[in-house]
Formats: structure tokens, C-alpha cells, sequence
């Protein structure tokens, strides 16, 4: 019966992660087909440039980047499409593509782009390159008509402020669209992923945006020599990126998998921090916190058990819940000495340190990450990796009873994340 | 750099006089000819933007070098404003206001500039390049001679800096070296040289100085990547460390060993010249090899007398424990086989698989020799120290059956240059655990009880 219970409610959650993303996708494509059959009547204008553009933006699909929290970039894509868009003059003729034939070669040099991808077994990303066009279209309904004026052309300072607006105006559009599919499919509020993503977009917007404004002015020079000349500092700067990227993820790895010492030395049940950092990244999104609070989160979750490794011999069972609150403070206060020995994670070691504490004790409050951790270490000790809804629940009323340990709020939090998880792990 | 040997200093000043000569040689038609107004608004601003760029300039890596990408404003110079404009430009450098320059520095970085940015110009002339606001009629032309100026650019700064740097470091003033891959160096700098004819075109736009802010702001956004990179990369180290510290905490006789190991293992990849990436993989390596013994029982790591059969099958496992654990992290692949084979001895005898000679990964063999020579220079309960000498000639009698000789050959080498830290000797805590046997070892072997 449990089954038949269980099976709408992962449908419901599987729809409502795609509603989003096909919302958008559907837009796009819709824009697609219409600016494919204006152009198909009026004809392709001025192709030399379309194709070195599309060129450019198809070779920018391709090299996507990926940025913190499972995101995908393409700067050089945004790059090659803003400046298209912007384009005034291509040594000395005046460019006259219009808005639509704009989308039409941005969307197929994206599709391009992405074949390989395709062809490699990676995901094609169609949400992002959804959010893209969608971004560079608005660029180029307004701008188009504007250079077809000729006023840019004639006033640097105006074309600067027009561009530099349009540029924002599209890094907007973007971080909206692609806040809203997150927001959907990780149950977070739409305020917080908004937020996020404008911080994280933006390094690599304000390059790409520059870029496209130095290619539609050089390009009234240079001719199509100037995507050529642009072509070598857009891909180290890429490549910067590309490595940062990589560094970041390593050391989350790295920490996940460290993590694992204290299960192999058998000072703790097998997954047991896995389980505690997702489940406390659950709970710290539905109360809201921004990505960057969460990366610390998670951190301090997958490490708030290495103190451990300086007891003599393992707590039978590895359960924390179960111990005196001496020990269980000086295991905490060992793990953040550990910690804070790394000398950069100050705040992760003080997450780890107050994770013992009362949430409301003689000494003030529990930091809110602390009290995550300290009700979803509670929880995995008392239920482990079962997914029973007996145990679950018998568990949920023991942290709700004891209102004095656990933040009544980080519990209701807790109890929503962990009836998802029961519908997800099945 | 440390404090300046006598060739070094030669060096510098052969570098400034020819600088200055330069100066010298460039100006005086200049001056007879009198400065034309707009070639000096140009050369003030691009000295400026040239300065703001210097100013800024990142800390590549953990290692002492910086990273400005000063060469698009030279390189717009060179088009803009021809030789002699570009040296006085390059001479500009000279009152930077980067932090922790010395004088001596500051005035090699002018001169240098000066050099490269002289010579970029004169390539520039002599295949047919125009001085002044290129226009529409000399694009593509201009392309040819620019690239070649880019590269004579690059090529003389890196010349110049290199001599500099391999000077100090034979003085020892520098005994980490550089360990900076130079046509990684080389080619992003071509790469963002190339911004500099953006640069010159734009001048034509009416957008002067804008356009060449304008071109400036990739740039920053890429310091600012590279800038994160650094300090990702430094937060990573010091993580790895704690955590494995941590791991080791527990028994006294151990402590420190997995980052000396690091240390040894990254010493001697780079005597061996394998490349900058393997050298950050292998140090990575060895701070993570013996974490697999977190798996073996605690009761068998401090077993006082011979082991059981069963127990020795443990503590053999443990590389093998060590690879379950890391093998989640994005390292090289040869990161994981050097933490899985470091056990493994050349004449096939080792754990976990036995491997033989060149079979044995050469992250494992270099990481073994590492391992017991650390493990021979540290205090165990059951014996002293040994001297650097002393562990030298045990490694040296091992070598063949037990270690790779080639690279027991270039460890010494390495230890003689760089020197060998040992760890202090203090007596441990009262709480501490003592381990009374040592799996690394060679001179102790583990005594097992021949059940047969």
C-alpha cells in the first residue's frame, strides 16, 4: 500500500522539476519557429557575417563551462551572440540583420555547438541554451531597430551606454530564467536562487558583455578580423575559468571523500556523513539559506565526525546521539581543532564546534548551521540509512519532544526534507 | 628572490644598462624633432593604464611569480606610439605601486619591459608595420607583422625573467624554484598580447582611452578567475593537510610523516623533470598514501612482537583502503596507482599485487623511496633517528631489490641540493599512542610468525 502511496508523489515531484524547464524551452522554441519563417521569407541578409558569427557562437557552445553548483556556461556563446547583436557597422558597411535573423543564427549555431556534445553522451543542456537565447533575444529586439536608425553609429557615447544597459538587461533576463527552473527543481525560494545566481553569473557576464562591446566596436574598424584577433584572449580566459572551476570541485571532493576515514576506521556507520550533509543541505535550503552558507554547510556536515579520529577507540556504533554531552562536546571541539588548523575554514570549524550545543543554551544560540547538523546527526543515528515511515517518524517525534536540544524550526524543516527523501530514495 | 649573488647581479646590470641605452638611443631623434602633443597624450595614457595593470598584478599559484597582463598596453604602444614610445612606456613600470617589490626588482621589471617592449616595436618596423592609429584600409595586413611583435614581446620578457630567476635559484636564494610551466606562460601571454591591437584600433573610434579600458575588463575578469584559483588552491592544500593530520594524529610516532613524504615525493618528481601538473599530483599523492591505515585495526599498528598471518594481511591492505577512499577525487589517475602500488617492490616481493620493476607505476616508485626515507630520519620507539647520511646508504643498499636505483640515484641528488628537514625530536605525551613497529620501514621489517 506504501507503494501505491509513494508512486504519485515521485511523479508530482519528477513533473514538477521538468514544468519549469519545459515552460522555457517551449518559449524558445516558439521564438525559434517564428524568427525561422521570417527569415526563411525575407531571406538571410548580409551571410559572410552571419556565418563568422555563428561560427564564433558555435564554437562557444562547445566549450562550455562548469561553473559551482552543477551550472553550465557559455561565456564565449554569450560573447559571440551579444556582439552579433550589437553589431553597428562591419568595416565601415553598416550592419542590417534584423532582431529576428539575430535569434534564428544564434539558435542554430547553438544547436551546433551542442552535437557534440550530444555525441559524447553528455547532457545537451537545452534549459541553458534556452535561457540564452532567450536573454540574447531581448538584446536584439532593442538594439536592432536602434542601429537601423544609424544613431549608434555616430555617437560613441551613446552606442557605449546603450550597449552596456542591454548587456545588463540580458544578464537579467538570464539569472531570471534559469532561477526560476532551479528554484523549481531543488524546492528552494525563488528569492535566494535569484540572488545566487546573479552573484555567480556575474564574473563571467561582465567579461562576456565586454567582450561583445569590444567586437561590435572593433569590428567597425577591423572588419571581420577583429572575431579572429578576439578569438586568443576569450579562450585563456576561458581557460582561467575553466580552472578555477576545477579546483573548486576537487576540493569538494576531496572533503566528501576524506570525510569516509571515519567510516572506514569504524568510528561510524558506512554513508553516515554522506547522509548527514545531504540531508542537512535539504533542511539549510528549506529554511532558505544562499548557496554560499550552504557550500558550508555541507562542509561542516561531511566533517562534524572527524573529531572522532582523536578518540582511543571507536564509540560502539559510532552514534554521537547516544554519548554523554561532555563527550560529545569534546568530540566537537576536536573536530573544529582540526579544522581550523586548515587555517581557511574559520567559520566551517566554528559550524563543527557549536554542533553540540544546546540550541538554546546558557551561552546564546547555536549558529543555524550548527543546529542543522546537530538535529540531522540526531536523526541518521536514530535512523540510519532505512527509510522505514515508522522509524522516521518515531525519530521526528523524539527531535520534536526534545525542544530544548533541537531548533523546533530546523525540525519541521527536517521532517519535510526527510518525507522527500523517502519518496526519492524509495 | 633572496639576496642577490655576484652573477645575478651582473646579470642585472648588464639588463639596466642596456635598458638605459635603449632609452638613450630612442630618444634623442624624439627630442631633436620635437613631441607632437598627441603622441605624448597617447604615451601618458598608456604608461597609466600600464601602471594600473602592473599594480594589480596576481600571485600566480603558491609559487613567487606574478601574472600582469601588462603586454596588451605595450603591445598597443608598439602600434601607437612606435619604439621609442613603447620603451618609455615599459620604462613607466618603474614606479609601480604593487606591494612588496623590492627596489632591485622593480627596476629589473622596467628595464625588461623596456627591452622587450623596444624590441617588439623594431620587429614590429622591420616587417612593414605602421606606426600610428592603424585604419580600416590596413586590416588584415596589419595582422602579420603585429603577431610577430607579440611574440618577440613575449619571448624577450620571458628570456630576461627566466635568466633571472634560474641566477637566484643557483644562488639557493630560491630553492623551491619556479616550477611554472613556460609554454603555458608563454602562450597565454601571446594570447592576451593580441588585445593590444583591440587596443590600437579602438584608438581610432573616438573612444581613446574607453576602448582601452574597455579592453581591460576581460583581462581583470581573468586575474580575478586566476586571482580565485590561487586561493582555491592554496585552501585545498591546507585542507588536505589538516585532514591528514588528522588521520595520523593518533599515533605520535607517525606524525608529520604523510606531509614530509609529500614534500620528499614532490622533490624528487621534480628532479626527475616530470611536469608541473604531475609534481602538484604526486605531492597530493603523498600526503594521501598511508590514509588506508585508518582501516587497519589500531591493536595491529601497535602490536608489541611478530604478527599473525591474519594481521599481516591487514596492514597489506591498507593501500588498498587508502585508493577506496580517494578514489572519488578528480586527481590524475596516477595519483590513485602511486597511493595503490607505493608498497610494491622492484623485485616483485611487495603488496598489495607484487608487481615487478617498470610494472610498478612510477608515481608508487618515487613515493616509496620518499616514504622509507622519512620513515628511516624519524624517531620510532624501538630506534633513534637515523642521520640523512645514514638512510642515504640504507636507501642505497635497497636499491635494485627494493627501490627503483635511478631514482634512488636522483633523490640524492635532489637531498643534496634542497636539504632535508628532520622532524624534531620530542618526547611524546603520556596520552599519546605509541605505534612499536613500522610498516615503512626497510631496515625493520614487520616480523610475522611463519605459521608454517
Amino acid at each position: 500500500m506504501s507503494g501505491a502511496v509513494r508512486r504519485p508523489a515521485r511523479r508530482s515531484s519528477w513533473q514538477a522539476a521538468e514544468s519549469g524547464e519545459m515552460l522555457l524551452v517551449a518559449a524558445a522554441g516558439m521564438l525559434v519557429v517564428a524568427a525561422v519563417a521570417q527569415t526563411a521569407t525575407a531571406g538571410l541578409v548580409q551571410p559572410r557575417t552571419a556565418l563568422a558569427f555563428g561560427a564564433l557562437i558555435a564554437m562557444g557552445e562547445l566549450l562550455r563551462l562548469a561553473l559551482p553548483g552543477d551550472r553550465e556556461a557559455a561565456p564565449i556563446a554569450i560573447a559571440g551572440a551579444l556582439g552579433y547583436s550589437l553589431l553597428t557597422s562591419v568595416g565601415g558597411v553598416p550592419a542590417t540583420q534584423s532582431a529576428l535573423q539575430v535569434i534564428v543564427v544564434t539558435a542554430a549555431s547553438m544547436t551546433v555547438g551542442a552535437l557534440p556534445h550530444l555525441a559524447a553522451g553528455r547532457p545537451p543542456g537545452v534549459a541553458g541554451m534556452a535561457s540564452r537565447l532567450l536573454a540574447v533575444a531581448c538584446v536584439a529586439v532593442v538594439f536592432r531597430p536602434l542601429a537601423a536608425t544609424g544613431e549608434p553609429q555616430h555617437q560613441w557615447w551613446f552606442a557605449l551606454a546603450a550597449m552596456t544597459a542591454l548587456v545588463a538587461l540580458g544578464w537579467l533576463v538570464k539569472c531570471l530564467t534559469l532561477a526560476l527552473i532551479r528554484a523549481d527543481a531543488l524546492r528552494a525560494r525563488f528569492g535566494v536562487t535569484l540572488w545566487d545566481e546573479m552573484r555567480i553569473q556575474l564574473p563571467l557576464e561582465v567579461a562576456a558583455g565586454a567582450s561583445a562591446i569590444l567586437i561590435s566596436f572593433a569590428a567597425q574598424v577591423m572588419g571581420l578580423v577583429a572575431l579572429a584577433v578576439f578569438i586568443a584572449p576569450l579562450l585563456v580566459t576561458h581557460a582561467a575559468f575553466r580552472r578555477y572551476a576545477g579546483i573548486r570541485a576537487t576540493y569538494l571532493q576531496t572533503v566528501r571523500a576524506l570525510a569516509r576515514v571515519t567510516e572506514v576506521g569504524g568510528y561510524v556507520e558506512d554513508g553516515h556523513s554522506h547522509r548527514v550533509s545531504q540531508l542537512s543541505v535539504a533542511v539549510g535550503r528549506e529554511l532558505g539559506m544562499s548557496e554560499n552558507d550552504l557550500l558550508e554547510l555541507e562542509y561542516a556536515a561531511l566533517m562534524h565526525d572527524i573529531g572522532q579520529l582523536s578518540l582511543r577507540d571507536p564509540i560502539p556504533g559510532g552514534a554521537t546521539v547516544l554519548v554523554s554531552p561532555a563527550d560529545q562536546a569534546s568530540i566537537a571541539e576536536l573536530g573544529a581543532g582540526v579544522i581550523q588548523q586548515a587555517g581557511v575554514l574559520d567559520r566551517v570549524a566554528e559550524i563543527v564546534r557549536c554542533q553540540s550545543m544546546p540550541w538554546r543554551g546558557p551561552d546564546g544560540e547555536a549558529p543555524v548551521s550548527s543546529r542543522i547538523i546537530r538535529a540531522a546527526n540526531a536523526f541518521d543515528d536514530l535512523v540510519g540509512a532505512s527509510v522505514d515511515r515508522d522509524r522516521t517518524a518515531a525519530a521526528l517525534e523524539r527531535l520534536r519532544l526534545d525542544s530544548a536540544e533541537y531548533d523546533p524550526g530546523v525540525v519541521e524543516a527536517l521532517s519535510k526534507a526527510a518525507s522527500r527523501r523517502a519518496v526519492v530514495r524509495r | 628572490m633572496g639576496r642577490l649573488s655576484r652573477p645575478a647581479w651582473v646579470y642585472m646590470t648588464a639588463v639596466l644598462l642596456a635598458a638605459v641605452c635603449v632609452l638613450v638611443r630612442v630618444l634623442i631623434p624624439v627630442v631633436r624633432s620635437g613631441v607632437h602633443l598627441d603622441w605624448l597624450t597617447a604615451l601618458i595614457t598608456l604608461a597609466v593604464l600600464l601602471l594600473v595593470c602592473d599594480s594589480l598584478a596576481t600571485t600566480l599559484t603558491s609559487r613567487q611569480s606574478a601574472w600582469s597582463p601588462s603586454s596588451a598596453i605595450s603591445l598597443a604602444a608598439v602600434v601607437l606610439i612606435g619604439p621609442a614610445g613603447a620603451a618609455v612606456v615599459g620604462a613607466s613600470v618603474l614606479i609601480t605601486v604593487r606591494t612588496g617589490v623590492r627596489f632591485s626588482q622593480r627596476v629589473f621589471n622596467a628595464a625588461m619591459y623596456t627591452l622587450s617592449a623596444y624590441a617588439a616595436a623594431e620587429t614590429y618596423l622591420a616587417l612593414g608595420g605602421r606606426v600610428g592609429t592603424p585604419g580600416r584600409a590596413e586590416f588584415p595586413a596589419i595582422i602579420g607583422p603585429f603577431a610577430a611583435a607579440a611574440v618577440v614581446h613575449v619571448l624577450v620578457n620571458l628570456g630576461l625573467l627566466g635568466g633571472m630567476l634560474k641566477l637566484a635559484r643557483q644562488a639557493g636564494g630560491s630553492p623551491k624554484g619556479i616550477g611554472l610551466s613556460l609554454p603555458l606562460l608563454f602562450f597565454s601571454d601571446v594570447c592576451y598580447a593580441t588585445l593590444g591591437l583591440l587596443m590600437a584600433a579602438l584608438w581610432s573610434v573616438g573612444v581613446r582611452p574607453v576602448g582601452a579600458i574597455l579592453a581591460l575588463v576581460p583581462l581583470f575578469v581573468a586575474r580575478w578567475a586566476i586571482g580565485q584559483f590561487a586561493a582555491q588552491e592554496r585552501a585545498y592544500a591546507a585542507t588536505m593537510a589538516a585532514l591528514c593530520q588528522a588521520v595520523e594524529t593518533k599515533d605520535y610516532y607517525t606524525r608529520g610523516h604523510s606531509e614530509r613524504v609529500s614534500r620528499g615525493a614532490a622533490m624528487l618528481a621534480r628532479e626527475v623533470g616530470m611536469r608541473a601538473e604531475r609534481v602538484d599530483a604526486i605531492r597530493y599523492a603523498g600526503m594521501l598514501h598511508d590514509v588506508g591505515k585508518l582501516g587497519v585495526p589500531t591493536k595491529v599498528l601497535q602490536k608489541n612482537g611478530a604478527l599473525t598471518e591474519e594481521e599481516f594481511a591487514a596492514i597489506q591492505l591498507h593501500p588498498m583502503r587508502g585508493l577506496e577512499i580517494v578514489r572519488e577525487i578528480g586527481f590524475l589517475d596516477e595519483a590513485l596507482a602511486g597511493i595503490m602500488h607505493h608498497h610494491e617492490r622492484m623485485d616483485g616481493r611487495g603488496y598489495p599485487l607484487g608487481l615487478v620493476g617498470d610494472e610498478i607505476p612510477e608515481f608508487a616508485r618515487v613515493i616509496a623511496v620518499a616514504d622509507a626515507f622519512d620513515s628511516m630520519t624519524s624517531n620510532r620507539s624501538y630506534r633513534g633517528a637515523r642521520s640523512v647520511p645514514e638512510a642515504l646508504s640504507e636507501l642505497r643498499r635497497w636499491s635494485g631489490p627494493q627501490f627503483d636505483p635511478a631514482l634512488v640515484d636522483a633523490f640524492v641528488a635532489a637531498l643534496k641540493r634542497e636539504g632535508w628537514p628532520q622532524p624534531a625530536a620530542a618526547p611524546p605525551d603520556a596520552g599519546d599512542a605509541i605505534s612499536v613497529q613500522d610498516h615503512d620501514d626497510p631496515t625493520t621489517p614487520l616480523r610475522v610468525v611463519d605459521s608454517r
